[in-house]
């Protein structure tokens, strides 16, 4: 274990203690406890930033499960370094704001929004420094439970709940399918280690599979990147805490898709199909997006359909800039380069000013009771250092200079300049596509920003419409968005201290054996991007002034996507579909259930040893052991005893003479001389026989079962059947281990029960020792069925009660 | 009716306390005999249960006033924590140690991790074991 792994850990061992600081440190804020935690990791992951090309990768692994080549394995290198310090970074910053914006009164479960915080935490940075695909895999499913758990923090909000629901079953279900992609990439290159498949990378380009595993893999980081059609989680996400939605909605969760597409761009970069899929989802998240914010009414709303947009603008980019890899270090590919450096670069810079966003409207809300942004309004003078904050947030979001999203937005434009001008892929067909609809995107970008700005702080001040009297933000609540806006304006006004620290070593990472020159100029000439982004301004403006035509359209009336609705009828459909099926399946009769069981195990049986063509054994019968008399009156016995049981009709003597059968077969263990068997065989049937006689009196009282001859017939078929399949097994297992070409496993205990478990008793030290995880599962699986039994009889509904 | 079952009385008590020594030898004697957790547990549990039936409930949880439900959870926690335990000496989950040492009066004996993980499931089988019964006996309904 490094301290790599022991800093991914800390936080969920730190979440062990929150329960306890949470009920003996009342009067203590939860949140104060936390703090430290993502300063040290902050402070201590700092110190891999350096100057120049970057530092070495940095490697340890711990075995998990070795032989399935699942290890935990730490990899830090430039991209990950990042995405780690964002994750610390701006967790500190969402810590300490979260203890002033969420108040530490009594009913208030602190406990419960600091664990599921801590364990995000955790899991969000386990997703970025694993190397392992089914590690990465773990900490992905356990940032979407994670994210889930908060988004329903306040669960008796019904709107919480739904939000909840849709983004994990979204998230979860694209986790699944990245799931099935990793698993292909491990059938191609036969390891789960990400460098390893990196070295591989011709081998998968090459691969008959390469289409199905890219589409599956981004399946999972589209869904949880947000993007066209999935984005849908996103805008109802927002009923989160605001801390909440600041770090996992727009600064860290949302970004594991590009964090993955980045990561696996050294992969699959330089095909076709990536680069379609990713510029092509990309692209139309980016407009739909940007479209869809200037509907909302809501100031978070916007802000997620922003995010939403920005994320679209950053996996675009990642798409174009893959087609480097094509012209592997060729002067051709260099030009391509400035994508994936503009999707960097805007990656951070949306951190910073999307954060910081969105804790200002938390300010807003907080302090004036609403976000609705036809209540809002006139709050510049009333709330002025929430109104700089978002003034520099919105025009750094807009694209306006000096701030650093004017920069990055520039390298957008020149990145979709010259993705339009690539002679391969066959993007002299569409690649007009992109600087046309990256535009028309950056207006409507600036348009929402300007609403937002207009609606929220300018026009007329309604206080009979607040629910608060507005007022200033104290100190606390303010501290975070303040430092975070400042990295607006330092990285705006110097945006070459981030090229040569972070960003030269995350294109290291992205696009291994290029070379950059990442300088970051504000003034680039009267080039196109200039122009455009004077046409967005322009533009932009031209339809805020007309903006009160346009909200009485059909579509400026519709808040909501009209994919929600796809998403909320298949729910409907999946509930009611299901609750079909069950109706048919569960009739209330055991006997019912039995019967399907008996079925489905004959069928299955039967179809695998066909299948096998496990019927074609011979047994050899001199190999066989000779059958003593006491064998032969113990099993006719048990045979005869067996047949009887059919014609009783008095329970009580059935029960007895099943207890019989019990023991006779325990006999039959004595015979064989395994003794622990037969005591086993013998308790289990003593305590069964009790346990029905004990709970005979509660019984129904059934009438006699008049079946009809039909279904006579059929359970005679059945037994016979099961009876049948089970002596065949019995058989081919016995030919099998007769034709010698296994050892069987009983061999392996023999030997080594004494040398390496030192005990004598085989069977309890297979038990305790050899398969111990077994033993523990099954103790485990027990108590779960005593603790229903218990569930079902002394919590009972009385009659008429509902859950 | 109240029945005075005076014989079934006496017998079950001496019985019960035969069964129960018994299943605390097979308990220990399990790693080289046969026995071990599972049976062990078993038979204490047939132990108690003989007391049950011979008794009536009321009066054997004035006796015994054991929560079931709290003794599966203790269970499952040493076996756990046996199954951990190897994790700090950096072998995998669930590795069991052994070793042989000399005591004075009872000469070699052997000391092994196994047993108190035995321990966890003899204690998860009593509990339930009993609490599926006894839940099941004592319903009223």
């Amino acid at each position: 274990m490094s301290l790599l792994h022991w800093l991914v850990l800390s936080p969920f061992i730190l979440a062990i203690f929150i329960p306890f600081l949470y009920k003996w440190f009342r009067n203590i804020h939860t949140g104060w406890f936390i703090l430290p935690l993502p300063i040290i990791l902050f402070a201590y992951l700092i110190q891999f930033v350096t100057v120049g090309p970057g530092f070495e990768p940095v490697t340890h692994s711990v075995p998990w499960v070795p032989s399935l080549d699942i290890n935990f394995t730490i990899h830090l290198d430039g991209l990950s370094l990042l995405f780690a310090l964002l994750i610390t970074g701006i967790g500190a910053l969402v810590v300490l704001y979260s203890i002033f914006y969420i108040a530490n009164k009594k009913d208030e479960p602190l406990n419960n929004f600091y664990v599921y915080l801590l364990m995000f935490m955790g899991a969000m940075l386990g997703v970025v420094l694993s190397d392992n695909l089914i590690v990465i895999y773990v900490f992905w499913e356990l940032t979407s439970l994670a994210s889930s758990l908060l988004i329903a923090y306040w669960f008796h909000k019904e709107k919480s709940r739904y939000g909840a629901q849709k983004s994990m079953l979204i998230t979860v279900t694209g986790g699944f399918a990245m799931l099935a992609g990793f698993s292909l990439l491990y059938v191609i290159t036969g390891t789960f280690s990400i460098q390893e498949i990196i070295a591989q990378s011709d081998v998968v380009i090459n691969s008959p599979l390469l289409v199905p595993t890219v589409v599956l893999v981004l399946l999972g980081a589209f869904t949880k990147s947000a993007q066209f059609p999935f984005h849908i989680w996103l805008p109802d996400a927002m009923e989160a805490p605001t801390p909440v939605s600041a770090y996992l909605h727009s600064a860290t969760m949302v970004k594991a898709g590009i964090y993955l597409v980045a990561r696996l761009t050294p992969v699959f970069g330089g095909t076709s199909v990536w680069f379609w899929i990713i510029s092509i989802a990309g692209i139309i998240t980016l407009t739909w997006g940007s479209i869809s914010a200037i509907r909302q009414k809501d100031l978070k709303g916007i802000l997620a359909f922003s995010t939403v947009s920005q994320l679209g603008l950053i996996m675009s980019l990642l798409g174009l800039g893959s087609a480097a890899l094509y012209f592997e270090v060729a002067e051709e590919g260099m030009v391509y380069t400035v994508a994936i450096m503009a999707a960097v670069f805007h990656l951070i810079n949306h951190a910073t000013f999307k954060g910081g966003l969105f804790m200002a409207v938390g300010i807003i809300d907080h302090e004036t009771g609403t976000r609705d942004i036809r209540r809002l309004g006139g709050l510049m003078t009333i709330m002025p250092i929430t109104f700089t904050i978002s003034l520099i947030g919105l025009a750094s979001m807009a694209g306006l200079p000096p701030f650093n999203g004017f920069l990055s937005k520039e390298m957008f434009f020149t990145g979709v300049l010259e993705a339009s001008t690539l002679q391969i892929f066959q993007v002299e067909n569409f690649g007009l596509l992109f600087p046309v609809l990256a535009w028309i995107a950056s207006i409507f970008t600036f348009l929402y920003c300007l609403i937002m700005f207009f609606r929220t702080f300018l026009g007329k001040h309604q206080p009979e419409k607040l629910e608060k009297e507005a007022h200033e933000a104290p100190i606390g609540l303010l501290i975070s968005p303040i430092i975070l806006i400042s990295m607006v304006v330092i990285i705006g006004l110097f945006p070459n201290i981030l090229s040569y620290t972070i960003i030269e070593p995350v294109m290291n990472s992205i696009l291994p054996g290029f070379e950059f020159a990442p300088n970051i100029y504000h003034w680039h000439g009267l080039n196109t991007e200039l122009f455009m982004t004077i046409g967005v301004i322009v533009f932009g403006s031209l339809i805020f002034m007309n903006l009160n035509k346009w909200q009485e359209t059909y579509f400026f009336l519709r808040e909501r996507d009209p994919l929600n609705r796809v998403y909320d009828t298949g729910l409907e459909k999946l509930v009611t579909g299901s609750q079909a099926i069950t109706d048919i399946q569960m009739t209330g009769l055991l006997r019912d259930y039995f019967v399907y069981m008996t079925i489905f195990m004959v069928g299955a049986l039967t179809m695998t040893m066909f299948w096998f063509d496990a019927f074609t054994f011979s047994i050899d019968m001199n190999n066989v052991a000779p059958i003593s008399p006491y064998i032969a009156i113990l099993i006719a016995l048990t045979a005869g005893v067996s047949l009887i049981l059919p014609f009783i009709k008095h329970r009580i003597t059935a029960i007895i003479v099943l207890g019989v059968v019990g023991f006779l077969i325990a006999l039959l263990f004595v015979v064989f001389r395994a003794p622990d068997l037969a005591l086993t065989q013998l308790l289990v049937e003593t305590v069964m026989v009790v346990l029905l006689l004990l709970s005979f009196y509660h019984l129904p009282e059934l009438k006699k079962e008049g079946f009809k001859p039909v279904f006579k017939w059929l359970n005679l078929v059945i037994s016979i059947s099961v009876g049948l399949i089970v002596s065949l097994i019995g058989l081919s297992t016995l030919a099998l281990s007769n034709s010698a070409q296994f050892e069987g496993i009983s061999e392996f205990f023999k030997e080594n029960a004494y040398e390496l478990a030192g005990g004598n008793n085989m069977v309890n030290v297979i038990l305790v020792d050899f398969r111990a995880l077994d033993t523990l599962l099954e103790v485990l699986v027990l108590g779960i069925a005593a603790l229903g039994v218990v569930a079902l009889i002394k919590l009972r509904l009385k009659g008429g009660e509902d859950v | 009716m109240k029945t005075n079952n005076v014989m079934l009385h006496t017998i079950s008590r001496i019985v019960a306390l035969i069964i129960l020594s018994f299943s605390i030898y097979l308990f220990f004697a399990g790693h080289n005999n046969p026995g071990g957790g599972f049976i062990g547990g078993l038979m204490t549990a047939s132990a108690l249960l003989l007391l049950y039936l011979s008794f009536d409930l009321d009066r054997i949880k004035k006796v015994l006033p054991i929560d079931y439900e709290k003794f599966i959870a203790i269970g499952l926690l040493i076996g756990i924590a046996t199954g951990i335990n190897s994790m700090f000496f950096g072998d995998p989950f669930l590795t069991q140690y052994f070793e042989y040492y000399t005591v004075p009066i009872l000469g070699e004996i052997e000391l092994t991790t196994a047993l108190p993980f035995d321990l966890g499931i003899y204690l998860v089988v009593v509990a339930v074991a009993l609490l599926i019964i006894l839940t099941i006996a004592g319903d009223e309904a």
